[in-house]
Formats: C-alpha cells, sequence, structure tokens
C-alpha cells in the first residue's frame, strides 16, 4: 500500500499517521504539500489532524478550497480512498466530499483524552479487520467535533449502514455521558456513499504503539493495509 | 464601495458560543435575555459602482465560501 499524506499549513498530526501507515504496510507515505497540484500515484490519500489555516472561518473552509484539494477530489470520484482524521474530517466535510460539518463541541472545552467507540461497520476498506459492535480505545484531540447533519441526512446514512464509529461506553453501549462533545446520533465516523472516503475525529493513528497506551488503533491500519495491497 | 456580509447560525444549530455569553451576561445582571445567538460580520471592499454586479459577486462568495449552507444564513448589505 502506497499513501500520500496531505500537508496544510497548519497540519501537526502527519507525523503520527506516517507512523502508523508505515508499521502497517511497510512503506513511508508520500508527503503532499497542498499548494502542489499534482498527487503522486497513491492506494490511499490522508488527510491528517491539525489546525489547517488556523481554523479560520470555519474548521477546515480554506483549506478545502486549497490547489491539491481539486486531485483529491477528482481521486475519490474515481474511487481512491480518502481518509480524514479529525482536522481531515472538518476538511473533507467543507469540500462536500461527505455530508454534515463539525460544530464546536458542547462543552465548549478542547476534549483531549481516550474515548471508546463502537465500531458500526466492518464492511469498508478501513474497517474489515474489526467486527461489528467491536469496542475500541481510541484517543480524541478537538474543539470541534460535535457532528451536525439535518435529520434527513442522519436518516440517510444510518439506512445505507455509512456510520463508521459511534461514540459509546467501555461495555460498548451509546449514552449521553460517552458523547462529550454533543455529535447528532453519537456520531464520530462516516463513510460517502461508495464508502471509499471516510471521516472522523478520533485518531486510530495514536493508538497503533504500546508504548503510547493502547494499540486498538492497529486494526484500522491493517485493514487499509490488506485491502490495498 | 463596502459590502458586510452577516452569517449567523440557522436556527436549530446549537451554539454553545452563544448559550455562555447569555449565561456571562446573566451572571453580569442583566435581566430578561432570551437566547443570545453569535454570528459573524465580514467587510469587503470592492472596485467599481455596478450595485448589482457587486451583489451577485458577494452572493457568489457567500455560496462558495464564507458561509455553509449546512448551518449558516448569510444577508449581503452593500454600503
Amino acid at each position: 500500500m502506497k499513501a500520500a499524506v496531505v500537508i496544510f499549513p497548519g497540519s501537526n498530526r502527519e507525523r503520527d499517521v506516517c507512523a502508523a501507515l508505515k508499521r502497517a504496510s511497510g512503506k513511508a507515505p508520500a508527503i503532499v504539500w497542498h499548494r502542489d497540484s499534482d498527487m503522486p500515484q497513491a492506494d490511499l490519500i490522508v488527510l491528517p489532524g491539525g489546525f489547517a489555516y488556523g481554523d479560520y472561518l470555519r474548521c477546515g473552509a480554506m483549506a478545502a478550497h486549497s490547489p491539491i484539494m481539486r486531485e483529491v477530489k477528482a481521486r475519490a470520484d474515481a474511487g481512491t480512498p480518502v481518509l480524514g482524521i479529525c482536522n481531515g474530517f472538518q476538511i473533507i466535510t467543507e469540500a462536500g466530499l461527505l455530508p454534515g460539518v463539525l460544530l464546536t463541541n458542547r462543552t465548549l472545552r478542547f476534549h483531549c483524552k481516550d474515548v471508546h467507540l463502537r465500531v458500526e461497520t466492518s464492511q469498508s476498506v478501513y474497517t474489515r479487520r474489526y467486527n461489528a459492535g467491536q469496542v475500541i480505545r481510541v484517543p480524541v484531540a478537538h474543539h470541534d467535533g460535535n457532528y451536525f447533519a439535518d435529520k434527513d441526512t442522519l436518516d440517510r446514512l444510518e439506512g445505507e449502514g455509512r456510520v463508521a464509529f459511534r461514540y459509546c461506553s467501555e461495555a460498548g453501549d451509546v449514552v449521553d455521558q460517552s458523547n462529550d462533545n454533543g455529535s447528532a446520533r453519537a456520531i464520530a465516523g462516516i463513510l460517502n456513499e461508495k464508502r471509499n472516503v471516510l471521516g472522523l475525529m478520533p485518531h486510530p493513528e495514536d493508538a497503533t504503539d504500546p508504548l503510547l497506551g493502547g494499540t486498538d488503533g492497529q486494526g484500522f491500519f491493517a485493514s487499509l493495509a490488506e485491502a490495498l495491497s | 464601495m463596502k459590502a458586510r456580509v452577516h452569517v449567523s447560525l440557522k436556527a436549530g444549530v446549537l451554539d454553545p458560543q452563544g448559550k455562555a455569553i447569555g449565561n456571562a451576561l446573566a451572571s453580569l445582571g442583566f435581566t430578561g435575555l432570551g437566547e443570545v445567538r453569535q454570528g459573524k460580520l465580514i467587510e469587503i471592499e470592492l472596485d467599481g459602482s455596478d450595485r448589482a454586479a457587486a451583489r451577485a459577486k458577494i452572493e457568489a462568495m457567500c455560496k462558495e465560501l464564507l458561509a455553509n449552507p449546512v448551518i449558516e444564513n448569510y444577508a449581503i448589505e452593500l454600503e
């Protein structure tokens, strides 16, 4: 699997995701600068976490109009897997690759801690090594992770099995106390219609090394390496 | 010519910052307050004097970048 990681001014989690991708696939990803309009051949495109353009105007709004995003959209339309983590999720919703938007956390606080997620579907290149219903523990680090979409969009996402992850308790129950940021229907990650684009707020890349306190995110990158090699 | 774009959250979209401002106003002793909502004001200087063309241009800016139609409304004011 050859991945390309796109960097914007203000991205700051690219090293983490590169390390996780290299660990899973054995290949170091290519780094692509946002002003580039050429994208190398890639089996996977990643928009990492951070604060692209300082979150000016709206989180992800400026980055969504960067020159490289035209090519990211074209590749996504052609079926290349595109993964947006945290700020990357905000960017791909602003770019229109996924529906909805990420609002400010309902607590108005920056959340930086481990959370439990329920894997809602194993039917994607990102989640095939997990079982639907499985609970994993991974970190979050965001101020604007409160997923919002209108009722019809939420119903469609659920009806089409496009909710990939939900915030839940350690036992796997989707309860309000586990949904700190206030996301609609406790949604932590969603897929597009073709299931090749995934956006999620939590950071599975930061749960791939035992030194960092957990390895539940390894399945995520093992899924990609298996599907795309 | 100067344009002012007022961007506001649609009804029903949670506005925790507006809520926090409302709570702060209440704690300062201001009474009789209903809901408080926070928005944005963007001022843009434009060349030319064709108001219709200016409005159309700002409208396009709102759709492409300045507002996110999923959560926000916008209103354009030309000076």
